[in-house]
């Protein structure tokens, strides 16, 4: 279990070997990667600030990652999601999940990233042409939440 | 005790975090005290379906205690991923 909160890029692939070198009783790895989009709501992004509470963004993660950990057989998981300001196109978020089975993989992952959207202190700024405008959450965010109670 | 305001709170409020001196018992009286004091947090706080509280970084409610608490955070809903 590993998590990181940073405003530095990250590589996918190195991720998914760190996570499974040196062992041979995985079957599966899962990987999410979130990515800024050039538009949003009709309108034109350039970039998109990331703000979040240090301090209870890391302890926020390792809630939800150990909270997978008990509701799905994993041998591995890894959070990484950045910070600060992000142009179009750049990745913002990563989680890969490791598992003797696909099932347990993909299922935690997408556990990982709805409770990551709602209950993670991060907002998020996108800059527009009539300058910055807060990201509204969406219900369907939350009503995704309900799913695994 | 240190409160922290992220995102639009902050920005409404002008300050990302700032020592306040209080009495209030729960969230809900600070908030109502904040409002009381000047306009721009009576604006920040006008819509309190739209504010998150963290205690000591632990998401809660405005009817939380206060008791023993070193850092409140208000914000709005999370939205990150």
């Amino acid at each position: 279990m590993s998590v990181s909160v940073q405003s530095d890029d990250f590589d996918v692939g190195a991720e998914i070997i760190a996570l499974s070198q040196g062992r041979t009783d995985i079957g599966a790895v899962v990987t999410f990667t979130g990515l800024v989009r050039d538009v949003a709501g009709g309108e034109k992004i350039a970039d998109m600030e990331l703000e979040h509470y240090p301090g209870m963004t890391e302890k926020a993660l390792a809630s939800i990652e150990a909270e997978a950990n008990t509701r799905w057989e994993l041998q591995a998981t890894r959070i990484i999601h950045r910070y600060g300001k992000l142009k179009s196109g750049a990745q913002i978020v990563l989680v890969a999940t490791a598992s003797p089975h696909r099932g347990d993989a993909f299922e935690a992952a997408e556990f990982i990233m709805d409770f990551l959207k709602s209950r993670a202190p991060f907002w998020k700024k996108e800059g527009t042409l009539g300058g910055g405008k807060w990201v509204d959450a969406r219900d369907a965010d939350e009503d995704a939440l309900n799913r695994w109670s | 005790m240190q409160v922290l305001y992220f995102a639009w709170v902050r920005e409404r409020i002008g300050v990302p975090r700032e020592n306040v001196e209080t009495t209030a018992k729960t969230v809900g009286e600070l908030v109502a005290e904040l409002r009381g004091r000047e306009q721009r947090y009576d604006l920040a706080f006008s819509d309190m379906s739209a504010i998150r509280v963290a205690l000591d970084q632990e998401l809660t409610d405005l009817d939380a205690s206060l008791d023993g608490v070193r850092e409140v955070a208000f914000f709005p809903p999370m939205t990150g991923g």
